[in-house]
C-alpha cells in the first residue's frame, strides 16, 4: 500500500491543475459570453 | 422624411478615459438576430478610424469599444451601427450591476473550490467506507483521513466564507438566519472529524461538511446567475429608454443624452417628442399630454411660464424649455414626501426562509443539547455523548431546508423572465403569491401608453392604408396613431409636412391630405364630448375619412381582468384621470369598484384603507402619480413604459403591450409559493426520519452522505416544477 503515498499527491496535483485552470478561465473573462463563444467558433473571418 | 439640419450629437458623457490615452464606451445593441451579427458589428466598428478594440458580448447584447483619445467622435460609433441596421444605445454600467457581477464571480470561485474538494474527499471516503467492511488497515484509514483533512480544511475555510460572514453578521445583530445552523454544522463536523482522526476512529465527516457547502453554493451561484441575467436585460432596456434632448449651445442645437442635462439648460422640445426634463416653458405654445405624470388624458395647453414634467408628450408646437433642478416643482416635491412616508410605513414582510430558520434553528439546537444530556444520563462516556450530539447537528444541517426556497426562486424567476417579467426585488415572488386584491391604474396601465386609433374597423381598409402610409411622414402623435395601422412601412415619395396643419402628398395623381379638418377641406366637427378623444381627418380626391384617436385598452385587458377575477382576486381601479374618462373603461372591463380624479395622496389613502381591512394589495401602475401608491402596496408591478421614478419603486417590471404578464406573475408566484411550502415539508419529513436515527447514535458518515444528497436532490427536482406555471395562458 506504500504506492498510495506517491499516488495520492499525484492525483491531488492533477486535480489542482484542473481547478487552477478553471479559476484562470473565470478570471480572464472566458465565461462572460458563453452564447457568443459558441457562435464565434463558426465564423472564419476573425483570423486577423 | 422632412429635411432638417443635421444636428451635432454629443455622447461624450458616456466615454470613459481609460489607461494609456484611450477612451472606451459600452453600448446596448438592438437588432442582433444571429451569430453573423457578431462579425458584422465588430468589423463595422473596427473600420472606424482610431478604434483599437470592439468586442460584442452576444449573451447580454453589449458592445465594448475602445479608441485612441480624440481620434473619434463617440457618435460615429452609433452612426456606424445604424448604417448596418443596428441601434446602439450608449450607457454607463450601473454600480449595482458591477457589484453583482463581482459577487457572482466570488460565488463561482467558492463553488469551484468546494466542488473540487468534495470530489476528492468523497473519493477517499468511499475507499474508507468499503475498506471498513473489508480489510483496510487502521494505518491506511488514518492516512486517508489525514489526507481528507488536508483537502477539506483549507477548502472549507475558503468556500465557506459567504456563509460564515453572513452568520457572524446575524449573530452580532442578535438574530438567526439559515447561515447560523449551516456554519455551526460545518465547523462542528470538521472539528469533530479532526479529533476523531487523531484518535484513530473509524468515522470522519469531512465529506459531509464539504458536500453541504458545495450543494448550497451551487444553489446560490444559480440564484445569482439568474439575477444577473435579469439585471443585464433591465440595464439594456434602461439604456434604450434613456432619451436625448436638443440643447441650445449658443444658437446651435446639440443633441445630448438626458443624463448630461443640468439645471438651467435651455432645450428645444419638438412636436411628437416626450419632454426630456422637468422645466419651465420659456417660449412657444403647444398642447401637452400629461398622462404619464398625472393619468389625465385630456391635453393641457401650455405657453410661456407653464411648468412641464419629464415624460409628458408634446403634441402640436415646438417649445423652448428651461430645465429646473429636480425636486424643484410642487408635484415632484409632493410625490417625494409621499414616497418617504410610504417607505417608512412599510413593514418589511419577513422572508419565508428567515421565518423557517427562526423556527428551525432553536429546535435543532435544543434536540442536540437534549441528546447530549440524555446519553450522559444513560451512562455513556462524555466522548460518545458529544460525538452523537454533533452527529445530530450534522444530519439535521439544513441542506434541504436551505435549498428548499432558493431552488424554487431560481426556477420561478426564470419562468417569470421568459414571461416577460423582470424582478427588481428578490422576495417579490413570495409577496406576489399572497395577493388578494389587485389595484390598477387606468392610463398607461389598463390602456396603452401611446394614443391609438379607435375607429379603424369603421374606415375603408384601402383608404386607411393610404392614410397610414401618409402618416409615416409625420411626427405628430395623432398622425403616429394612424401610422400604427400601416401594413407596408413605406412613406409616400414627396410627402411634405406643414407644421401645425398636417401632411400632404400626391398619390396616384391626386393629392392626399392628412391633418386638421380645415387642412383637408372638411367641415369642422363638433368637439367630442370626451375630452380625451381627438379627431384627425384624411382626404384623397373625393374620398374622406375622419379618425378618432384616443388611449385604447390593452388588447388583452378584458381577458386578463376576467382571469384575475376567476382566481378569486378583488379588482379595483384608482385613476388620476377624470371620472368621465374612467367610467367607460371600468364598464368595458366589468369593474365596479373604481375611482377617478385621485391625487397621489388619495391613492395612498385608498390603499392604506384596503390594508387596514387586512387585504394584501398588488398595485399595477405606470404614472409618476402612482409611485407612492406602488411603494405603499404589498407588492407592485409596472409596465416597461412607466415613468423612471415609478419603475424604481416597482417590485417587478413587465415588458410588451399585453397585460397578460400580470396574470402570469400571480400564477407563477402562487405555484412557486406552493412548491416552497412543499419543499419545507419535504425537509421537515426528512428531519423527522433522520433525527431519531441520529439521536439513537446509529448515524455513520455513509448514512449522512446518502441522506443529505438524497433530500437535496428531492427538493431540487421538486423545485423544477415551478417553471411550468409560465405556460398557462389565461
Amino acid at each position: 500500500m506504500n504506492i498510495l503515498v506517491y499516488l495520492l499527491p499525484v492525483a491531488l496535483t492533477l486535480g489542482l491543475i484542473g481547478l487552477a485552470g478553471f479559476l484562470w478561465a473565470l478570471r480572464s473573462g472566458q465565461y462572460n459570453d458563453v452564447e457568443g463563444a459558441a457562435l464565434r467558433v463558426l465564423s472564419d473571418d476573425d483570423v486577423t | 422624411m422632412s429635411v432638417t439640419m443635421p444636428e451635432t450629437v454629443d455622447l461624450s458623457l458616456y466615454a470613459k478615459a481609460g489607461v494609456g490615452g484611450t477612451c472606451d464606451m459600452d453600448l446596448a445593441v438592438e437588432g442582433i438576430t444571429c451569430g453573423a451579427c457578431i462579425g458584422r458589428i465588430e468589423n463595422a466598428v473596427r473600420a472606424l478610424p482610431g478604434v483599437t478594440e470592439a468586442r460584442l458580448n452576444y449573451t447580454n447584447r453589449r458592445l465594448h469599444v475602445a479608441w485612441a483619445d480624440g481620434a473619434l467622435e463617440p457618435a460615429a460609433i452609433v452612426r456606424a451601427l445604424a448604417d448596418n441596421g443596428y441601434r446602439g444605445h450608449p450607457f454607463v454600467p450601473m454600480r449595482a450591476e458591477q457589484e453583482e457581477a463581482a459577487e457572482a464571480r466570488r460565488l463561482t470561485r467558492c463553488m469551484a473550490v468546494a466542488g473540487f474538494a468534495t470530489m476528492n474527499v468523497m473519493l477517499l471516503s468511499v475507499s474508507v467506507w468499503s475498506g471498513n467492511v473489508s480489510d483496510i488497515t487502521p494505518e491506511t484509514r488514518d492516512f486517508f483521513h489525514w489526507a481528507s483533512a488536508l483537502i477539506a480544511l483549507p477548502a472549507a475555510a475558503y468556500a465557506g466564507r459567504p456563509f460564515f460572514a453572513s452568520a457572524w453578521q446575524a449573530l452580532r445583530a442578535r438574530s438567526l438566519n439559515m447561515n447560523v445552523p449551516i456554519s455551526l454544522g460545518v465547523i462542528l463536523a470538521l472539528g469533530m472529524s479532526i479529533v476523531e482522526t487523531a484518535n484513530h476512529a473509524e468515522h470522519a465527516y469531512f465529506d459531509s461538511a464539504l458536500m453541504l457547502l458545495f450543494f448550497l453554493l451551487v444553489g446560490r451561484a444559480l440564484d445569482h446567475a439568474m439575477r444577473r441575467k435579469t439585471r443585464a436585460v433591465a440595464g439594456n432596456l434602461a439604456a434604450l429608454r434613456a432619451g436625448t434632448a436638443h440643447r441650445f449651445a449658443g444658437d446651435e442645437l446639440v443633441t445630448v443624452p438626458v443624463a448630461a442635462l443640468n439645471s438651467g439648460d435651455r432645450l428645444l422640445v419638438k412636436p411628437g417628442e416626450r419632454v426630456p426634463a422637468d422645466g419651465i416653458v420659456q417660449g412657444g405654445t403647444s398642447e401637452i399630454d400629461d398622462s404619464l405624470i398625472t393619468g389625465e388624458t385630456a391635453r393641457r395647453k401650455v405657453s410661456a411660464g407653464a411648468t412641464i414634467y419629464a415624460g409628458s408628450l408634446n403634441y402640436s408646437g415646438a417649445l423652448t424649455l428651461k430645465v429646473t433642478a429636480t425636486g424643484g416643482t410642487a408635484l415632484i416635491d409632493e410625490i417625494e414626501t409621499l414616497l418617504e412616508k410610504a417607505a417608512g410605513a412599510k413593514s418589511r414582510a419577513m422572508r419565508l426562509a428567515d421565518r423557517a430558520a427562526r423556527f428551525y434553528a432553536p429546535v435543532v439546537h435544543t434536540a442536540a443539547a437534549l441528546t447530549l444530556a440524555g446519553w450522559l444520563l444513560a451512562g455513556a462516556s462524555a466522548h460518545d455523548a458529544i460525538i452523537i450530539a454533533i452527529a445530530v447537528l450534522i444530519i439535521t444541517c439544513p441542506c434541504a431546508l436551505a435549498l428548499a426556497i432558493p431552488a424554487v426562486q431560481v426556477v420561478a424567476s426564470g419562468a417569470l423572465f421568459r414571461a416577460g417579467i423582470l424582478l427588481n426585488a428578490g422576495d417579490a415572488i413570495e409577496r406576489l403569491a399572497e395577493v388578494d386584491t389587485v389595484v390598477f391604474d387606468k392610463t398607461g396601465t389598463l390602456t396603452l401608453p401611446e394614443p391609438h386609433l379607435l375607429n379603424a374597423a369603421a374606415v375603408d381598409p384601402a383608404l386607411l392604408q393610404r392614410a397610414a402610409r401618409l402618416a409615416l411622414t409625420s411626427r405628430h402623435p395623432l398622425a403616429m396613431a394612424v401610422a400604427r395601422e400601416v401594413t407596408l412601412r413605406v412613406p409616400f415619395d414627396g410627402a411634405v409636412e406643414e407644421p401645425g396643419e398636417g401632411v400632404r402628398a400626391v398619390v396616384d395623381g391626386t393629392e392626399a391630405r392628412l391633418g386638421s379638418a380645415a387642412f383637408c377641406g372638411m367641415p369642422q366637427q363638433a368637439p367630442s364630448d370626451d375630452a380625451g378623444v381627438s379627431t384627425i381627418c384624411f382626404r384623397h380626391g373625393a374620398a374622406t375619412a375622419s379618425f378618432a384617436v384616443s388611449q385604447k385598452l390593452r388588447a388583452d385587458a378584458v381577458a386578463v381582468v376576467a382571469a384575475l377575477r376567476q382566481r378569486g382576486l378583488d379588482i379595483h381601479i384608482l385613476s388620476g384621470d377624470r371620472e368621465a374618462a374612467v367610467a367607460p373603461v371600468a364598464q368595458a372591463l366589468g369593474i365596479t369598484q373604481w375611482r377617478g380624479g385621485l391625487k397621489p395622496a388619495d391613492k395612498i389613502a385608498a390603499i392604506e384603507a384596503m390594508k387596514a381591512q387586512g387585504r394584501r394589495v398588488l398595485m399595477v401602475g405606470d404614472g409618476l402619480n402612482d409611485a407612492p401608491a406602488l411603494a405603499a402596496a404589498h407588492v407592485s408591478l409596472s409596465p416597461i413604459a412607466a415613468a423612471d421614478m415609478t419603475q424604481a419603486q416597482a417590485d417587478a417590471v413587465f415588458l410588451g403591450e399585453r397585460l397578460g404578464p400580470v396574470t402570469d406573475a400571480i400564477a407563477i408566484a402562487r405555484r412557486a409559493r406552493r412548491l416552497m411550502m412543499e419543499n419545507l415539508w419535504i425537509a421537515a419529513v426528512y428531519n423527522a426520519i433522520a433525527v431519531p436515527i441520529a439521536i439513537a447514535g446509529l448515524v455513520t458518515p455513509l448514512i449522512a452522505a446518502v441522506a443529505m444528497s438524497g433530500s437535496s436532490i428531492l427538493v431540487t427536482v421538486n423545485a423544477l416544477r415551478a417553471s411550468r406555471g409560465a405556460g398557462e395562458r389565461p
